[in-house]
C-alpha cells in the first residue's frame, strides 16, 4: 500500500481496536469521556496526540484527510500531521472542507457548513469542563457521575457579577443531549452553535489526559447559560479584510507598531474559496503569499 | 498591501536542517559516537533508560546523541519507539537478594553479612573539577584500574530489609500470587485511586527532577516517614519469564539495576505489634537518587494504609501521579507555543467590549 | 487429536478490520440506520457475515466475548481469529454475539456499566433473521434528525419493554449491533423506541 516501515496510519491493529471500541461507547454516550490506553506517539502531547490517534484508528485508504489548525490548513502543525498520515497512511489529503471525509481540527470548527458523510475530529488539551473549578479526577467523575453541575453554574454567575457577563470567550462548555457537560475544546464560543444539531459526527481525542468523547449527528448541543444573561457567540465590528466575509471568525493581524491592524478570516480554505469566486474584502492581498521565516 | 503568512512544508524542512546543524556544532571537533556516550555518559543512559520504560544502552545512547543531551527529549524519543514495540507478558518479579552486587550499602547497621560495599560512587569524591580530564585521547586521562576486587560473589549479601524482617520487625510484603494480573499504565488509563503496582510503575518512569523535589519536601516537614536507607544495592539480576507453551521460567539474561529500600516510621495497634515500614525504589543501571526519591515517595504515597492524614503534596496520589510525567508535562507546558490565534482573539474581543461597556457606563457608579 | 479445520478471516485485516469498524461508527452514530457492514465472505455457516466482521474488527485478547448457545459452535472460529478469551459469564463479557431468533435477548443481564464508568457495559452483536421485514419501530435521539423508522425482524416480543429499561437507566446500558447478512444497524443506549411494539 505504502512504502514505509509502519502500519497502516501507524498504529498497531491492538491499539486501533483499543481506540476503536471507545470510539464507540463513546458515541453511545454522548458527551461522556471515555478512558482510553493513549499511546505515545512520535509527536509531543500537546501538539494533537488525540486526535491523531482518533483520526489514526478511523482512517481509511478511501478517506480525504484535512487538517486545520487555527482554521488555516497552512500552519506549521497542521502541516506537519497532513504530512504524517500522507507518510504513513498514503491517504488523499485537501485543504478544501467540501472534499475532506474526515477533518482534524484544533482550536476551530470550519465556517462551510460540514455534511453527513464528514467526521470532525477535535484536538482537545484539557477534556475536563470541570477541571478548573476541581482539579481532582476523583471529584469530578463523581459530578458527571450524578449530573452534578451546580459548582459549573457557580462559576458561570460569578462571572456575571464580576464582569456582567460570562467570562469565557473559548472552550466555552456544553451540555449534550441533555446530559453531560463537555468541553468542546478550545474553539472560540463563537463556533459553538456549530455543534448544534451538526450534520456531521464529532470525535473528541485527549492523548495527555487519554480521553475520548463525541457528538453524535443532530445531537442537542446547549452552550451553558442563564435566562437573563443568554449564551452569546463572538461579534466581530468588520467584514474580514481578504473577502469581505461578514459571517466568518477573524485572525487579527498587527500589520505595524502604530496601532494598525487587520481582520482577516481564519479558515484559510473559506476565505480563499470567497475570493476565487469574486469576493473581495477592503484589502484584498495578493495570491501569492510569503514563506514564514525560518 | 497585506499577504498572510504560509507556515509550509519548506520552513518545516529548513528548520530540521539548522536542528541538525546546531547538533553537530563546530565540526572541527570530532563527532561523538554513540558507544562513548554508552560508555562515558552512561548514568544518563541509565537514567533516559528508566524513565524512558525501554532497557537498550545502545537506542538510549543513540536518544541521548539525536537529542543533543537534552534527556527528557532523548527518554521521548526512546518512549516512542517502545509504543511500536509487541508485548509479549511480563517477566517474574526480580530477585534481587540473588543479585550479583557491585555496589551495596546500609545506613542502618555499621556491619552485615556481605559487609559494606561502596563500588562505584561519587559519595566521597571532592567536587573540585579535575582538570586531568580535558587532556583527551592522549592517555593522560586514563584513569588507573581498580586495586580491590570487587566483592566475593559466594558471600551471601542478604536484603537489609529481609534481616529485619526475620524478627518480625518490618511489614511483610503481601505475598506472591501466581498468575496474579500485572497491571500497566502504558496499556490501561491510570484511574484513581491506583494499586501499588501501578504506582511504583507510575513512580519508576516519573521524571528524577520532580520525585527528588517531592522526597526532598516530605524530609522538611511536608508529610513527614521518619525514613533510614535500609539498603541501596547495585549490581546485576537474572530476568526470567513464564513461557506458557512450557510451563517454567526460563531466564533472558542478566540487567542491571539500582534498588533501594527505605525503612520508616513504625506502626502498630492495639491487636498488631509495631513493626517498620517500607519504602520501594528500582530503576534501571545505576540511579541512586531516583531511587531513593522513588521509595521516599511510594512511602508517602502509601498514607492512607497507615491512616496517617494526608498533608503534603508528596502523599497526595492524583498529584503526584498525574504530573510525574515529564513527558506528558513538557509536551503541554512547551505546547503553548503554539499558535494560540483564535483563543486570544476571543479574550482580546472580549475584554475590549467589556472595557468599552465600563468606559460607558455612567459616573455614578464609579462615585459609589 | 486433529485441530477442527476453522474458516479464514479477514483476508486483510488491516483494511477489512477499518472498514467494518468504520460501517460499525456510521451504525452507532446514526441509530437505527442500516449501513452496509462489509461481512466476512468466509465466516462459517450459521453465522452472518456482518456479526463476523463486527466481532472480529472489535474483539482481541482484552475483551471476554460471550456466547449465546446457538453461537456456542463458532467460539473456536471466533477465539482463533480474535483472540479474545471466551466467557461463560455473561455480566463479565465485554462483547456478546448472539442468535437472536434461537436464544432471544436478555439486555439486563449484561454488563450496564457503573455510574463513574458508563463505558463499561457490554456491547450485544445481536443475528437477526431480517433488518427489513420485521414489525414497524419508530425510534428517536442523539444520531436521528427527526425520527427514524426500523423494520427488524427476530426481536422478542418484550423488546420495548427491555429497551424501555435500558433507555431508563441512561448513561447506564447496554449497547446493540444488529446483524443480518452483509447488513448492520446499531442501537445505542440513547436511543429512545417512541412507537412500536417491536
Amino acid at each position: 500500500m505504502t512504502d514505509n516501515p509502519y502500519n497502516f496510519a501507524y498504529l498497531d491493529e491492538q491499539t486501533k481496536r483499543m481506540i476503536r471500541r471507545a470510539i464507540l461507547k463513546a458515541v453511545a454516550i454522548p458527551g461522556y469521556q471515555v478512558p482510553f490506553a493513549s499511546r505515545e506517539m512520535p509527536m509531543p502531547y500537546g501538539w494533537g496526540t488525540g486526535g491523531v490517534q482518533v483520526t489514526a484508528a478511523i482512517l481509511g485508504p478511501k478517506d480525504v484527510l484535512k487538517v486545520i489548525d487555527q482554521g488555516a490548513d497552512d500552519t506549521t502543525n497542521a502541516v506537519s500531521i497532513r504530512a504524517f498520515f500522507a507518510k504513513t497512511a498514503g491517504v488523499q489529503t485537501t485543504t478544501a472542507t467540501a472534499e475532506a471525509t474526515i477533518i482534524q481540527t484544533r482550536h476551530r470548527i470550519p465556517e462551510a457548513p460540514l455534511g453527513e458523510d464528514q467526521v470532525l475530529v477535535y484536538q482537545v488539551p484539557i477534556p475536563e469542563p470541570l477541571r478548573f473549578l476541581e482539579p481532582r479526577e476523583t471529584e469530578t467523575r463523581t459530578m458527571h457521575a450524578l449530573s452534578e453541575y451546580g459548582l459549573m453554574h457557580v462559576k458561570l454567575y460569578e462571572d456575571i457579577a464580576r464582569f456582567g457577563h460570562i467570562a469565557t470567550s473559548y472552550a466555552y462548555p456544553v451540555e449534550v443531549a441533555g446530559r453531560y457537560v463537555m468541553d468542546p475544546s478550545p474553539i472560540p464560543k463563537f463556533d459553538n452553535p456549530k455543534m448544534d444539531d451538526c450534520p456531521a459526527l464529532q470525535l473528541f481525542g485527549a492523548g495527555r489526559e487519554k480521553r475520548i468523547y463525541a457528538i453524535p449527528p443532530h445531537t442537542r448541543v446547549v452552550s451553558l447559560d442563564f435566562d437573563d444573561h443568554p449564551f452569546e457567540r463572538n461579534r466581530f465590528s468588520q467584514p474580514c479584510a481578504l473577502c469581505g466575509a461578514g459571517d466568518s471568525y477573524l485572525d487579527e493581524v498587527v500589520t505595524d507598531d502604530r496601532g494598525g491592524r487587520l481582520f482577516v478570516c481564519s479558515d484559510t480554505d473559506y476565505c480563499e474559496g470567497r475570493r476565487e469566486a469574486g469576493h473581495r474584502g477592503h484589502q484584498p492581498g495578493g495570491p501569492e503569499r510569503k514563506e514564514a521565516a525560518e | 498591501m497585506y499577504v498572510a503568512v504560509k507556515g509550509g512544508e519548506r520552513a518545516i524542512d529548513n528548520a530540521h536542517r539548522l536542528l541538525a546543524e546546531a547538533r553537530r556544532g563546530d565540526r572541527s571537533v570530532p563527532e561523538i559516537g554513540t558507544a562513548q556516550i554508552r560508555e562515558q555518559l552512561s548514568l544518563a543512559v541509565d537514567r533516559v533508560m528508566t524513565e524512558g520504560s525501554l532497557l537498550d544502552r545502545d537506542l538510549a545512547a543513540l536518544a541521548i546523541k539525536q537529542a543533543r543531551g537534552d534527556l527528557i527529549e532523548a527518554i521521548f524519543l526512546v518512549r516512542a519507539y517502545r509504543t511500536t514495540l509487541p508485548r509479549f507478558g511480563h517477566s517474574e518479579p526480580l530477585d534481587t537478594a540473588a543479585m550479583q552486587v557491585r555496589r551495596r550499602i546500609s545506613a542502618t547497621y555499621k556491619d552485615l553479612p556481605g559487609g559494606q560495599v561502596l563500588g562505584p560512587t561519587f559519595d566521597y569524591t571532592h567536587r573540585l573539577l579535575d582538570f586531568a580530564l580535558e587532556a583527551e585521547g592522549d592517555g593522560q586521562g586514563e584513569p588507573a584500574r581498580p586495586a580491590t576486587a570487587p566483592a566475593d560473589p559466594d558471600q551471601p549479601m542478604p536484603r537489609v530489609t529481609d534481616i529485619i524482617g526475620g524478627e518480625d520487625l518490618i511489614e511483610r510484603n503481601p505475598p506472591q500470587e501466581a498468575g496474579a494480573p500485572v497491571g500497566d499504565l502504558t496499556r490501561d488509563p491510570l484511574n484513581f485511586p491506583a494499586a501499588r503496582d501501578l504506582r511504583l510503575q507510575n513512580l519508576a518512569r516519573g521524571d528524577e527532577g520532580f520525585l527528588l523535589a517531592l522526597a526532598y519536601s516530605t524530609q522538611r516537614g511536608y508529610g513527614r516517614t521518619h525514613p533510614f536507607v535500609g539498603e541501596i544495592r547495585l549490581g546485576e539480576v537474572e530476568v526470567e519469564m513464564v513461557v506458557e507453551e512450557l510451563g517454567f521460567a526460563v531466564p533472558l539474561g542478566d540487567i542491571t539495576v539500582t534498588e533501594c529500600q527505605m525503612v520508616n516510621q513504625f506502626k502498630g495497634s492495639a491487636v498488631d505489634p509495631p513493626r517498620f515500614t517500607r519504602g520501594y525504589g528500582l530503576g534501571f543501571g545505576h540511579c541512586e537518587r531516583k531511587a531513593m526519591s522513588m521509595a521516599l515517595v511510594d512511602r508517602s504515597l502509601r498514607a492512607d494504609a497507615f491512616e496517617e492524614e494526608r498533608k503534603g503534596p508528596a502523599q497526595d496520589e492524583e498529584f503526584v501521579l498525574s504530573h510525574s510525567d515529564n513527558v506528558q508535562a513538557t509536551g503541554f507546558v512547551e505546547h503553548l507555543k503554539l499558535p494560540h490565534y483564535v483563543d486570544f482573539q476571543a479574550e482580546l474581543a472580549f475584554i475590549r467590549q467589556m472595557r468599552a461597556e465600563q468606559a460607558a457606563r455612567p459616573e455614578t457608579e464609579a462615585a459609589e | 487429536m486433529t485441530p477442527p479445520r476453522l474458516e479464514a478471516g479477514f483476508a486483510d485485516p488491516v483494511i477489512e478490520g477499518q472498514a467494518a469498524f468504520r460501517a460499525t461508527m456510521d451504525a452507532m452514530a446514526r441509530p437505527g440506520r442500516i449501513v452496509v457492514l462489509p461481512g466476512v465472505r468466509t465466516a462459517p455457516e450459521g453465522l452472518a457475515p456482518a456479526a463476523c466482521a463486527a466481532i472480529l474488527a472489535l474483539c482481541d485478547f482484552e475483551t471476554p466475548l460471550w456466547l449465546s448457545p446457538a453461537m456456542a459452535a463458532h467460539g473456536p472460529y471466533l477465539r482463533f481469529h480474535t483472540g479474545a478469551p471466551l466467557t461463560a459469564d455473561v455480566a463479565a463479557a465485554a462483547f456478546a454475539l448472539v442468535d437472536a431468533a434461537q436464544d432471544g435477548i436478555d439486555l439486563a443481564r449484561f454488563a450496564q456499566g457503573v455510574p463513574a464508568y458508563p463505558d463499561r457495559s457490554a456491547t450485544i452483536v445481536a443475528q437477526m433473521p431480517s433488518l427489513r421485514d420485521g414489525a414497524p419501530l419508530v425510534i428517536a435521539g442523539p444520531g436521528i434528525a427527526a425520527t427514524q423508522d426500523m423494520r427488524v425482524a427476530g426481536l422478542p416480543a418484550d423488546f420495548a419493554r427491555q429497551w424501555a429499561a435500558n433507555r431508563a437507566s441512561f448513561p447506564l446500558g447496554v449497547d446493540l449491533i444488529l446483524a443480518a447478512g452483509d447488513e448492520a444497524l446499531a442501537l445505542p443506549r440513547s436511543a429512545r423506541i417512541i412507537e412500536g411494539n417491536g
